[in-house]
């Protein structure tokens, strides 16, 4: 049983539909970002099920997974607050930052709060060099930017984070 | 701000000008899709190509090619055609696309739509870097709204011209912005650059010719195709015509977009618009092209070097994507190259050798030399591995990983001797493995 196409039969026609019939294989990205929204990760499963759907072996679709940073093939915390130290972001204060927000959460970089919800990590250049420090928040439901950032207005948003965990 | 209220005419960022741009109807009330209804109904295919070309509008993803020669490259022997949108601005200082596509997203579509028709291509992707996740679901509402109004679709005007535009989301990697890594990307396989030739306009998306142009680029040719090539040379130099948006950013009082013309100097754009350097400071380089950039030595000539394709190479650099990052007198060198080079090493594919090994071995050596254990002679080492790396890849990522290196040690050497400090100069260098 294929669990992603009877779930998501209708957003995967969608998908397919914006490729030529004959290169379906193009579809593998889309429907990774879907199956990563349903799990919070890539399981294998759903690698083997997207390779049935496109015809390819899951080795590809894994390939696929391992090559771009923005897929996870294991589950971790719910929010990933990505913060950019590239050059233009470095000379903006953004390595101080970070290392302050991992100290306010005693963690360190790379690190997940121990009740398993935030991981806060380095990523590369997001193009926001300008409202330095800022971030990306990448969660089940899509990614979110946070610019012109202080530790506090960062621990402000975790906070919320936290607190729409606890409602019923 | 008083620079906003006396900014010439914004043909980019028009958005700044008149609120709510991104509305359908608003766009619409300004003139937006005249040059679109234009081309298809008025133009013959060639006409609109011809018309881009006589604007001497040049590539604003960085390599500043002539876009409307570009675009008469496509191979009419084989078909179907596709126009590809790069809109994966990734490199390190670049934020201009981002802006445009959030804030005035029709003239793109546009401009995408009229490229399509030129070369008549009847299926458009918008490649989209995975962070941009929140632009495409808003583009994909946006190309929805023109396909209502009649503006995408089948027998479009009347004619029996049809297009439809789709968003692709990558999913981090910078090396998707190369066009031939894209293409494989919208393939569905490992972002790697492909050898060339054959260029995109004979083998391009699923092996079909495919012109592929960023998002600025595209952004200029409604108003090109609307007001005429004439129009657009009274902007601009004879050889870099037009405007351009420059991404200020690093040690600036006011970092952000800016439109202005081509040829402006580097002195106006920091100092004026940029409202100078703070806490006092002076510019110690320049990076023009982000963190592929060569280190321009900041001194009274540079600063009046007019930012054009022609002009930044007498500096010892390139325009690029015209993504400047300004260094003050408080940044070392040697820490910069350790920042770019992390984020070189992270982003080559590894499909090269001399990319994939040498950024390694330069990020364990750069790493060596701000820690301050290195001694010259691995100054010496990373010159000679930079040097190994340029001109042996598949595509300019290399490259582009040893401009500031190469361009940092030669043109700010005393950075480099005081990171090394008292060290023993003979010191044999010794890489550990990570």
């Amino acid at each position: 049983v294929n669990t992603l196409s009877e779930k998501y039969s209708q957003e995967i026609t969608q998908i397919l539909e914006k490729y030529p019939p004959d290169q379906k294989r193009a579809a593998v990205m889309p429907l990774l970002y879907l199956a990563q929204r349903d799990k919070n990760y890539v399981t294998k499963q759903s690698m083997e099920e997207i390779a049935e759907i496109l015809g390819i072996s899951s080795t590809e679709v894994a390939s696929i997974v391992g090559f771009y940073s923005l897929y996870y093939d294991q589950a971790s915390g719910k929010y990933h607050i990505q913060v950019c130290t590239d050059l233009p972001c470095a000379l903006r204060g953004a390595e101080q930052f970070l290392e302050k927000l991992c100290e306010n959460l005693g963690i360190r970089i790379g690190g997940t709060t121990p009740d398993g919800l935030v991981t806060v990590e380095h990523v590369m250049c997001l193009a926001g060099c300008d409202k330095a420090p800022m971030f990306q928040v990448q969660s089940g439901e899509g990614i979110a930017y946070h610019e012109n950032q202080t530790v506090e207005s960062a621990m402000e948003l975790i906070d919320q984070f936290r607190a729409q965990e606890k409602r019923p | 701000m008083s620079d906003e209220q006396s900014h010439p005419e914004y043909i980019l960022l028009r958005h700044r000008g008149i609120p709510d741009l991104d509305n359908l109807e608003v766009y619409r009330q300004q003139g937006g899709f005249e040059a679109w209804q234009k081309a298809v109904t008025s133009l013959k295919p060639d006409e609109v190509t011809n018309e881009v070309k006589a604007s001497g509008l040049r590539g604003r993803g960085g390599a500043g090619f002539p876009t409307g020669v570009k675009w008469s490259f496509i191979d009419n022997k084989n078909w179907p055609h596709y126009v590809v949108a790069n809109a994966d601005e990734s490199e390190p200082g670049t934020f201009k696309d981002r802006e445009i596509m959030e804030r005035n997203p029709f003239q793109f579509l546009e401009g995408v739509a009229i490229c399509a028709y030129a070369i008549q291509a009847q299926t458009a992707y918008v490649y989209l870097r995975g962070e941009f996740w929140q632009i495409a679901s808003t583009l994909d509402r946006q190309i929805a709204a023109m396909r209502a109004a009649g503006f995408l679709g089948e027998n479009l005007f009347g004619t029996d011209y049809s297009l439809n535009i789709y968003t692709h989301l990558g999913a981090g990697a910078y090396i998707c912005g190369e066009e031939t890594a894209m293409l494989e990307s919208l393939e569905g396989k490992l972002g790697q650059p492909r050898l060339r030739p054959p260029f995109p306009p004979s083998y391009g998306a699923f092996g079909k010719p495919t012109v592929v142009n960023n998002v600025e680029t595209l952004t200029n040719v409604p108003m090109i195709i609307a007001r005429g090539a004439e129009w657009y040379h009274t902007i601009g130099t004879p050889k870099s015509p037009g405007p351009k948006i420059f991404s200020l950013s690093g040690c600036v009082n006011r970092p952000g977009n800016y439109e202005l013309p081509l040829g402006t100097t580097f002195r106006e754009l920091i100092f004026e618009h940029g409202g100078g350097i703070p806490d006092g400071r002076n510019v110690k380089a320049i990076m023009a092209a982000g963190a592929s950039s060569s280190l321009i030595v900041a001194n009274e000539a540079a600063l009046d070097t007019p930012m054009d394709y022609e002009s930044v190479p007498n500096v010892g650099a390139q325009l690029g994507s015209a993504s400047v990052i300004v260094i003050d007198d408080s940044v070392g060198i040697d820490w910069l190259i350790n920042k770019t080079i992390h984020f070189f090493r992270h982003e080559s594919c590894g499909k090269c050798t001399p990319c994939r090994e040498g950024t390694f071995w330069m990020m364990h050596l750069t790493d060596r030399i701000v820690s301050g254990k290195a001694g010259w002679s691995d100054v010496e080492l990373l010159q000679e591995v930079a040097d190994q790396i340029k001109g042996k890849n598949l595509c300019a990522l290399g490259d582009f990983s040893t401009e500031a290196v190469l361009s940092g040690i030669e043109r700010f050497k005393i950075d480099f001797e005081k990171a090394v400090g008292a060290n023993n100069l003979e010191t044999k260098p010794q890489l550990e493995h990570a």
